[in-house]
């Protein structure tokens, strides 16, 4: 009994750091941009292509492509920036939600086209093979290694936002993009730079997830819709909120899987109905 | 319309200029035949386009003709959608004169397909699902159940493995027409043998590719068995997942529908020892060899029980309209049921007025590594299942048309 | 434009409807009408009221199933069927739509698409629905216990019937002084506020009226194809209806039917080719999105207007 809680809960917590990093870079997009980036769930499965194909056809192991997957994903992330969503500056917001649910379709069909719909398992590397028995549960390496990592990373990434004058800037680009401007910041350069950084953080969860799940077409978009009720359960106002809720998110949806397994899918959407019932704005969130 | 139009001036045409008697009896003056199956999902390898080769090379051997008409073949992705599936078969038969409609794989579609073809009067050949309700209370006129069904699967593998000392089983179900349906012939096999059935997981199907949570839920029932009530990708997958979790030494895993495709992407390490229960197995004699290497050098790897299953139901169906001197689908399914099969798939076997082929079936064992002498040297056949033993009686079956 | 050439131009159109299931496949043509109306429908918010709605497959699928259920299981007739999905899904729209509307814009699309992906697990979790198989088989029937549906022709006719209806409603309800208040909202809502309009109102009734023929285009399309299943609820359906809108043209009377008119006949044309069909619905979102907002209604009536004002704006 106890073993299939925290088994359960495990479980959560890691769909949670997915989640978290994902929100996290959501977050980061829209308070500069202003654009709900639809395209965030094919990003995280374009990381996923990235490592397996790096591995499959250049023999370019897991920890390098932790690094160079991102990295690349992150190129076509401000190429889009540049070519396609700066053309929208100044209309209403929704056209970025529009363009990049586009692009989303392209990026899935075109995966699906090359590489069909049943994915490919990326191999759990030799280094982290194996698990060990807790007694209350057994614990897989590789999935504990995936929490951790994830977290370190959402940690760090609040650190440099809340806590540097690189984050600084962006928050002040948030609240004011011109006053900004007009202190001699490039503000559009950072507009590019923002967005591939959250294309290159959306691919790392990619790469992360990659010998968990398997690597598929769809995977982005299944995980992108429970992203956007975290959104809105948590408000995109923080960046501290949008980590507490993905993970909270998670272990809810862990301990609906205890409980009555059957819920676990809708658990988030009726949460999020009841958080707008009582908190319109979102858990840590402001009106804009 | 236009393509009706110019259909009906055609015919109209041929009709005053040269009457052949034989081409008469051909609607729109040939044979067509659609392969719709999974081209890129979960269960392509194990249908998918090799399900399409198998096909083609059963035109091409029949001689391309039939009653001195061309056989056409069309091939389409269902993407194991119900909907994309049945609106195809529509097309097809409305638009596209299609005669018969093969393979199917996956049982929700197929359910879909089945009885918008048997209202117009076409044939469906089903080698992919196995959905035991298919000759039961959903079985149609019209339709061939051709290479396995979920009855044989339970009945193969459930009881051998409940007799090899697995008497409580938890499943881990396909929650769609087809693992519900295998869940429940297993849990009759299972509790007739005197094992018991202590609950089973739902996982929704296609799209899960997780496994992890219904593992532990299996897990947690304490049963000996873990029976896998699904297939394709699922299948590996959850074997996959299983060994992460610690759960396999411990648990064993009751594949019960496992392709030859399924083993090959496990490797033998992971699925040695495992029973399954097939419809055929390409190095089971001469003819089988014979058959399979021509079509491990067209498509690089060896035939599924469903790939082969295609190429003799089509085989089959061709020959009844040369013998039966139309394509009318009466008069084809008459002729299909008087005539027994006999190729390298099956022997002496004959369909039911439910529409169920009854031919044998092995009971296979995984080999270990080490007892594999070459590539694709996978199964030592532990006993055929004569077909009498493997498939429900037409009395046991709930299909109407099998109660005359 | 002149208005004798509109009413002329009404009326070839009304006679082309009428007429279309000589020239086409009934099933294709009826397929069109329901999408075109489910686009209509979704146009009243979108294009009407400034209200981006990504989940209203819901209410197209609630209905279907609905219907889909009331026809197989409960043998009603076919007009009451369709009736019992509209009412369900205007009930859901108004659930929905209460909670949704207390967030505007971005929050308000992913409410929405939030809330669908609800509808999408339960209709794959509860045991009636059929999960993955769908609702199969579900007859015809007779409409009005007189005309028998199962002749392509009668369907079609019983469609059209329904669907000028349906577009009948939407385009009263614009041109009212109800719409005008929509439209309103749409272009200032601070200042629809302080006319002293009750906004939530006016964007809840224009939700619920959106999810009601949403709901009347699923149960015919239920009827028609004689299957529920789950790409009627699945986030794709809402998507397509959203490029249906923005390529016909938002905000346009004709342009949503003129989308789905040409969506519906890409997607059949290139149904065979599987997932080329994603990539270059895709492909039309960006070009919409980035180059042609307008849409091709709207583009066209650009047109027109310049040439009749002589190139003045």
């Amino acid at each position: 009994m106890t073993q299939a809680l925290f088994g359960q809960l495990f479980l959560g917590l890691i769909n949670g750091s997915f989640y978290a990093l994902l929100s996290l870079g959501l977050a980061v997009i829209f308070g500069l941009l202003d654009v709900v980036n639809f395209a965030h769930g094919a990003q995280y499965m374009m990381g996923a292509f990235a490592a397996w194909m790096a591995l499959t056809y250049l023999g370019i192991p897991y920890g390098w492509a932790l690094l160079l997957a991102p990295l690349a994903v992150g190129l076509v992330g401000m190429v889009v920036e540049r070519t396609l969503l700066r053309r929208l500056q100044g209309l209403d917001p929704l056209y970025g939600l529009l363009l990049t649910f586009g692009l989303t379709l392209i990026a899935e069909g075109l995966f699906h086209h090359a590489y069909g719909n049943s994915g490919f398992a990326y191999p759990v590397p030799g280094w982290l093979r194996g698990g060990v028995n807790l007694g209350f549960m057994f614990l897989p390496l590789y999935r504990a290694w995936a929490v951790g990592l994830s977290l370190a990373v959402c940690l760090a990434c609040w650190f440099v936002i809340e806590r540097t004058k690189l984050g600084a800037y962006l928050r002040a680009g948030t609240e004011n993009p011109r006053l900004l401007q007009a202190f001699g910041v490039n503000v559009p350069l950072m507009f590019t730079l923002t967005y591939g950084f959250g294309a290159a953080l959306a691919a790392f969860a990619g790469v992360v997830a990659a010998p968990v799940y398997q690597v598929t077409p769809l995977m982005g978009s299944s995980v992108i819709m429970v992203v956007f009720a975290v959104v809105v359960i948590g408000g995109m106002g923080s960046i501290g909120g949008a980590i507490v809720t993905g993970l909270g998110v998670g272990l809810l949806e862990g301990l609906t899987r205890f409980w009555y397994p059957p819920a676990s899918s809708v658990v988030v959407f009726v949460v999020m109905a009841l958080v707008l019932l009582v908190r319109p704005a979102g858990l840590f969130g402001r009106e804009r | 319309m236009h393509r009706f139009a110019l259909a009906l001036v055609a015919a109209g045409l041929a009709a005053g200029a040269a009457p052949a008697p034989a081409a008469e009896k051909l609607s729109d003056g040939k044979v067509k035949l659609g392969v719709l199956t999974d081209m890129t999902g979960y269960y392509a390898d194990l249908a998918g386009p090799g399900s399409v080769l198998a096909a083609r090379m059963a035109v091409e051997d029949f001689g391309g003709k039939v009653l001195g008409k061309p056989v056409e073949l069309v091939s389409a992705d269902h993407q194991l959608k119900a909907d994309v599936a049945s609106n195809i078969a529509r097309k097809w038969i409305d638009e596209g004169q299609v005669d018969a409609i093969v393979d199917l794989v996956s049982s929700s579609t197929a359910g879909a397909v089945m009885p918008v073809a048997a209202e117009k009067k076409r044939i469906t050949l089903l080698s992919g699902p196995g959905t035991t309700a298919f000759t039961g209370e959903k079985c149609t006129r019209y339709n061939v159940h051709y290479t396995y069904n979920n009855w044989a699967l339970a009945n193969g593998t459930g009881r051998e493995v409940v007799k090899q000392g697995g008497d409580s089983w938890f499943f881990l179900t396909a929650d769609y027409i087809f693992g519900k349906s295998l869940e429940e012939d297993t849990t009759k096999v299972v509790k007739a043998a005197g094992g018991k059935v202590l609950g089973a997981a739902r996982y929704p199907s296609p799209g899960t590719t997780d496994f992890s949570s219904y593992l532990l839920q299996a897990q947690g029932s304490g049963a000996k068995i873990i029976g896998l009530a699904n297939a394709g990708a699922d299948t590996v997958n959850s074997i996959r997942q299983a060994e992460e979790f610690g759960i396999t030494p411990k648990q064993s895993l009751a594949g019960l529908l496992v392709f030859i495709t399924d083993v090959h992407s496990l490797g033998l390490e992971a699925a040695k020892g495992m029973y399954l229960t097939t419809a055929f197995y390409w190095d089971l004699n001469d003819e089988t060899r014979k058959w399979s290497r021509r079509f491990f050098q067209k498509h690089g790897k060896m035939p599924t029980m469903v790939q082969a299953g295609v190429y003799s139901s089509v085989m089959h169906y061709l020959k009844a309209v040369q013998a039966a001197g139309t394509d009318d689908a009466d008069a084809v399914m008459a002729k299909m049921r008087e005539t027994p099969v006999n190729d390298f798939f099956a022997k002496n076997a004959r369909i039911g007025p439910d529409g169920l082929l009854r031919h044998d079936m092995y009971l296979a064992r995984v080999k270990a590594p080490k007892d594999s002498k070459q590539p694709w040297d996978y199964y030592q056949i532990v006993k055929t299942i004569p077909a009498a033993e493997a498939f429900p009686s037409v009395e046991a079956q709930a299909c109407p048309l099998a109660k005359r | 434009m002149p208005g004798r050439l509109v009413t002329w131009g009404w009326i070839a159109l009304l006679a082309l409807g009428l007429a279309a299931p000589f020239v086409v496949y009934p099933v294709f043509a009826m397929n069109v009408l329901c999408l075109a109306l489910f686009a209509s429908a979704f146009n009243l918010l979108l294009g009407y009221t400034g209200l981006l709605s990504f989940g209203h497959a819901a209410f197209l699928g609630a209905s279907a199933y609905t219907t889909g259920w009331a026809l197989r299981s409960w043998g009603l007739p076919p007009e009451l069927a369709v009736l019992l999905g509209t009412a369900l899904a205007a009930a859901l729209g108004l659930v929905f739509g209460a909670l949704a509307i207390r967030r505007s814009g971005i929050y308000f699309a992913m409410i929405t698409l939030g809330f669908a992906q609800l509808v999408y697990f339960l209709v794959v979790q509860l045991p009636w629905t059929g999960g993955e198989d769908g609702l199969q088989g579900i007859p015809r029937g007779r409409a009005l216990g007189l005309f028998p549906l199962d002749d392509p022709r009668t369907a079609y006719w019983f469609v059209y019937a329904a669907f000028l209806g349906g577009f009948w409603l939407l385009h009263r309800a614009i041109h009212s002084p109800f719409g005008h208040v929509l439209r309103a909202i749409r272009e200032n809502e601070p200042r629809a506020v302080s006319l002293g309009y009750d906004v939530a109102r006016y964007k809840l009734l224009a939700f619920v009226l959106s999810a009601g023929v949403s709901g009347l285009a699923g149960g015919l399309k239920a009827l028609v194809l004689q299957f529920a299943s789950l790409s009627d609820v699945h986030w794709h359906r809402s998507g397509e209806v959203v490029l249906m809108t923005l390529l016909g043209g938002m905000g346009t009377v004709l342009g949503p039917s003129v989308g789905a008119l040409l969506v519906v006949a890409l997607e059949n044309y290139l149904a065979d080719t599987g997932s080329w069909v994603t990539v270059i619905t895709g492909a039309v979102f960006v070009a919409c999105v980035v180059a042609f907002r307008r849409g091709i209604v709207g583009e066209v009536r650009a047109l027109v207007r310049r040439s009749f004002t002589g190139g003045k704006p």
